[in-house]
């Protein structure tokens, strides 16, 4: 059995393996290759590689799967809250172009008329606090206190009743320069805010005065600030930072 | 010359499949990771007020293109954690149901017996430890791999869905631990990695060789005379 040929065999055995081995390094870095060189996806979600927003998606389908009402954000003691919050984005917020006195909230309704409230009209639904831990999708994260009514209130208080049935909901800053859009489950979350306070004073204006959203189950990214305008569809809304090659869930 | 051989099987195909595909895989984690985590990169060593290191330098950013790249790292990461996990548990499948894990889980032994091979490497014991498939360094290291890369699926889920997945946070003492974990797991991939590559350059062909056919040949001196 153990003779000269045996070790001719396991040479070509080991030529064989190597060849093997060297092929599929070649494989290997022609696919990396193929995929950073897709084409890069530039609808309402952009700037990545297509076959990476396709899984993505698929990862919002399986994620969206996991996702409870129920599940709440853990919430803090309000002593716990950083006293001053860290601002970290200004896109959509020039105040050299919004009047603030002439500010209203614009609900557009499915087949009715836009709903424009006032602050006042807001401030008339019940009231709540949340004290998380908000998180950046650039990896930092902060307790903040906020307060404000829930988004869901508001779908109460006006009967937006068909509008809750669809599948989405986008908001605009005033200037539409800034612009998320969001799952409906998600935003029906109980802790998700249309919030006017920040440490129980009015927003400042570099956190979105005077309303922005709050949405913990979500990155800050979600978070709009100065809200003006809201409304529902069935597609998905187009999403600043998504079109900037982010996922378009980001759902925690 | 005549030339009498020995062969012994070491690697079975399914292990060599899954090491090598695992190599390009961890290193996009890696790479991707370092994308993201550039975007906050807060973790510093020190003493005092000295730091001593810094994760990271600037220069270090520089070299390997990082700044400025978080949505992509992001798209990456998320997209590759599933090829990472699905061939790790693969892996720990095969290696329970097919009995090597025989060879690879420390035993009662192995505790002391790591020593000898650390002192046997750093050439201060002569006489080489006792040694089946892998020696008792290396079933430590490479069932420490296997536990880490466990660590880095629960720290790495702990951070992304911290809502949904809030019980798994909360084993982790939190999403900011949960964080340091993550990235703690990830430089010890890469102390492994330099380790396991000296030791296959001082493990020599016929040790590599096997990584890749799955077999060593040696020299039989029983039949060299025939």
């Amino acid at each position: 059995m153990v003779d000269e040929s045996a070790a001719k065999r396991y040479k070509r055995k080991t030529l064989i393996a190597f060849i093997v081995f060297f092929a599929m390094i070649g494989i290997a870095w022609a696919g990396w290759k193929w995929l950073v060189n897709q084409p890069l996806d530039n609808g309402i979600r952009g700037g990545i590689q297509t076959p990476l927003r396709k899984v993505l998606d698929l990862n919002e389908e399986v994620y969206s799967g996991l996702y409870s009402t129920k599940n709440l954000v853990k919430e803090y003691p309000k002593s716990a809250a950083v006293k001053k919050a860290r601002v970290n984005g200004d896109v959509g917020l020039d105040e050299t172009l919004f009047d603030t006195a002439a500010w209203k909230l614009q609900v557009v309704r499915t087949d009715a008329d836009t709903l424009f409230l006032t602050m006042n009209d807001i401030k008339q639904l019940p009231k709540i606090d949340v004290v998380y831990n908000f998180k950046c999708i650039e990896g930092w994260s902060q307790i903040t206190w906020w307060s404000g009514t829930r988004f869901s209130e508001l779908i109460k208080k006006y009967s937006l009743h068909k509008e809750v049935q669809m599948k989405f909901v986008g908001m605009n800053t005033p200037d539409e320069e800034y612009y998320v859009g969001i799952d409906m489950p998600s935003i029906m979350h109980p802790q998700t805010l249309l919030c006017y306070e920040l440490n129980g004073k009015p927003l400042p204006m570099n956190q979105g005065y005077p309303l922005r959203l709050i949405i913990p189950v979500k990155y800050g990214v979600k978070h709009l600030k100065r809200i003006g305008t809201i409304s529902f569809s069935n597609t998905k809304p187009p999403d600043y930072w998504a079109e900037r090659g982010y996922d378009y869930y980001t759902g925690l | 010359m005549l030339m009498a051989v020995k062969v012994i099987y070491k690697h079975q195909v399914a292990t060599r499949w899954m090491h090598w595909i695992n190599f390009p895989i961890l290193t996009i984690m890696i790479w991707s990771g370092l994308l993201i985590y550039w975007a906050n990169d807060v973790y510093k060593i020190k003493i005092g007020q000295t730091i001593l290191v810094k994760f990271f330098p600037e220069w270090f950013y520089k070299w390997l293109h990082i700044p400025y790249r978080l949505s992509e790292g992001m798209a990456f990461h998320f997209v590759f954690m599933w090829l990472f996990m699905i061939n790790g548990i693969l892996y720990v499948i095969y290696t329970l149901v097919s009995g090597e894990w025989r060879y690879l889980v420390p035993n009662r032994h192995s505790l002391q017996e790591c020593w000898q091979v650390l002192l046997h490497d750093l050439h201060i014991r002569k006489t080489p430890p006792p040694k089946s498939k892998y020696n008792a360094a290396q079933r430590l290291a490479y069932t420490m791999i296997i536990l880490m890369g466990f660590g880095s699926l629960v720290t790495g889920f702990a951070i992304y869905k911290p809502v949904q997945l809030q019980w798994l946070t909360n084993i982790c003492g939190g999403y900011e631990a949960a964080r340091l974990e993550h990235f703690i797991l990830t430089v010890g991939y890469v102390l492994f990695f330099l380790i396991h590559l000296l030791q296959v350059i001082k493990g020599g062909w016929n040790n590599f060789r096997a990584m890749i056919a799955g077999f060593e040949v040696i020299k039989d001196d029983t039949k060299q005379n025939k």
